[in-house]
């Protein structure tokens, strides 16, 4: 691979891991959503976003091209290899967590398949035009949650404050530049982070003063290093059944 | 001697008797899936685009139009995923909408949404009473493409399948 290679490597790797651990997160809600329509509402979040995992994965591999599919790159890769963003494997501690995770996430990808769609790089524009219709419910649904949650009882409030102050510590790391990120930037290929960054606070910001909630502290910006604990037990769970018997089929 | 349109042409014709898995009543035709179809004398190419993107409907079209072709003699068949142009709702016909309202389906209201995260859910009329006196329940259904509605008239639950 050359530089540009590389770096759509690298960019859909990010990607896609995050779809596709976020979607394993949400899967582990089935038959567990607080009522029936939430149940069914969160596992179609878990479809959408296990095929947009899927598509950049995919990608991914024939970028490479050293012969690996988006099933080897879900299944046979370690921690260490794994891209996501780091928000994205937090447990489903409750509901609210599983709101406010959701909220910062669908917000960071709605403003970037706003931009991704005008991408100079044809199969990424058809991507984003393609996710950004998908990524708009998830949005709508979760930024009523967090209104709801805010505004409902005591109780909800509380919940959702404090699934918002201790997720909050992880949006620096899904908002940071990435080293590869200039070549693709220069190309055309990707929108610049930063810009997203700005419009993803005022964003949040905006949904924040409707729900009632209160915007945390930033944490400092060298908080985070790695992957936490998590994705280890996630992976686990996700690549027991291919790595316990390589090429089954069903 | 047929030639490569006239088998493009059938091929088109035998995707029109696809019925759609979940919704029956409509072909994976109508619906707007398949968007291109090329025979070279030898393989037969089509190019398909997901409707949602995790829809596991996909994998069915797929197997489905490998068998529908096999039938007719063509087993060298190759099928690609396009994402480019985007699937939308504005491909169904008038005629599958209409289909899919007789079948209690309320079809997708055009322009309804906006692409705004932020904006109003849409007003969908009952595909039942016609009447404009519904409610959303949840934006998400029993597949990717519909919500869930319910008419404060007949007092029936519905679903609504999502513009998009």
């Amino acid at each position: 691979m050359d530089n540009l290679q590389n770096a759509l490597f690298q960019f859909c790797l990010r990607q896609g891991d995050t779809h596709l651990i976020l979607g394993h997160r949400l899967s582990e809600m089935c038959s567990r959503g607080p009522t029936l329509e939430e149940d069914i509402a969160l596992t179609n979040l878990a479809l959408d976003h296990i095929g947009q995992a899927e598509a950049f994965l995919r990608l991914a591999a024939e970028t490479e091209g050293r012969g690996r599919t988006e099933d080897d790159l879900s299944y046979l890769r370690s921690v260490d290899e794994f891209c996501n963003a780091v928000l994205a494997e937090q447990p489903n501690t409750d509901f609210a967590y599983v709101v406010a995770r959701q909220f910062f996430l669908d917000v960071y990808q709605c403003l970037l398949y706003q931009r991704l769609q005008n991408s100079s790089d044809p199969t990424l524009a058809g991507m984003g035009a393609r996710f950004l219709k998908e990524v708009v419910y998830h949005q709508r649904h979760s930024a009523a949650w967090v209104e709801r949650l805010g505004q409902g009882t005591t109780e909800s409030h509380r919940r959702i404050q404090t699934a918002v102050n201790e997720l909050w510590r992880y949006t620096p790391e899904l908002l940071s530049t990435q080293p590869w990120e200039a070549a693709l930037i220069e190309k055309g290929f990707i929108p610049d982070t930063r810009e997203i960054a700005l419009e993803w606070t005022v964003q949040v910001i905006r949904v924040f003063s409707r729900a009632g909630l209160r915007r945390p502290e930033d944490p400092p910006t060298a908080s985070y290093a790695g992957h936490s604990d998590h994705l280890a037990h996630i992976l686990a769970e996700m690549q027991y059944l291919p790595r316990t018997y390589p090429d089954a089929k069903w | 001697m047929v030639s490569a349109s006239d088998i493009e042409a059938l091929v088109w014709e035998r995707l029109a008797l696809i019925p759609d898995p979940e919704i029956p009543v409509i072909s994976i035709l109508e619906l707007g899936v398949v968007r291109n179809v090329r025979y070279d004398g030898k393989l037969l190419e089509l190019d398909i685009t997901p409707t949602y993107t995790g829809c596991p409907a996909m994998q069915l079209f797929v197997a489905e139009i490998k068998a529908a072709m096999h039938d007719q003699g063509l087993d060298q068949v190759k099928i690609n995923t396009v994402y480019s142009p985007a699937w939308t709702t504005d491909w169904l016909t008038a005629e599958a909408k209409e289909k899919l309202r007789r079948y209690g389906i309320a079809p997708p209201v055009k322009n309804a949404d906006s692409g705004d995260p932020f904006a109003e859910p849409p007003l969908v009329p009952c595909p039942r009473c016609d009447s404009d006196h519904t409610r959303l329940v949840s934006q998400f259904g029993a597949t990717a493409c519909k919500s869930l509605y319910t008419c404060q008239d007949c007092k029936e639950p519905f679903e609504y399948f999502k513009h998009f």
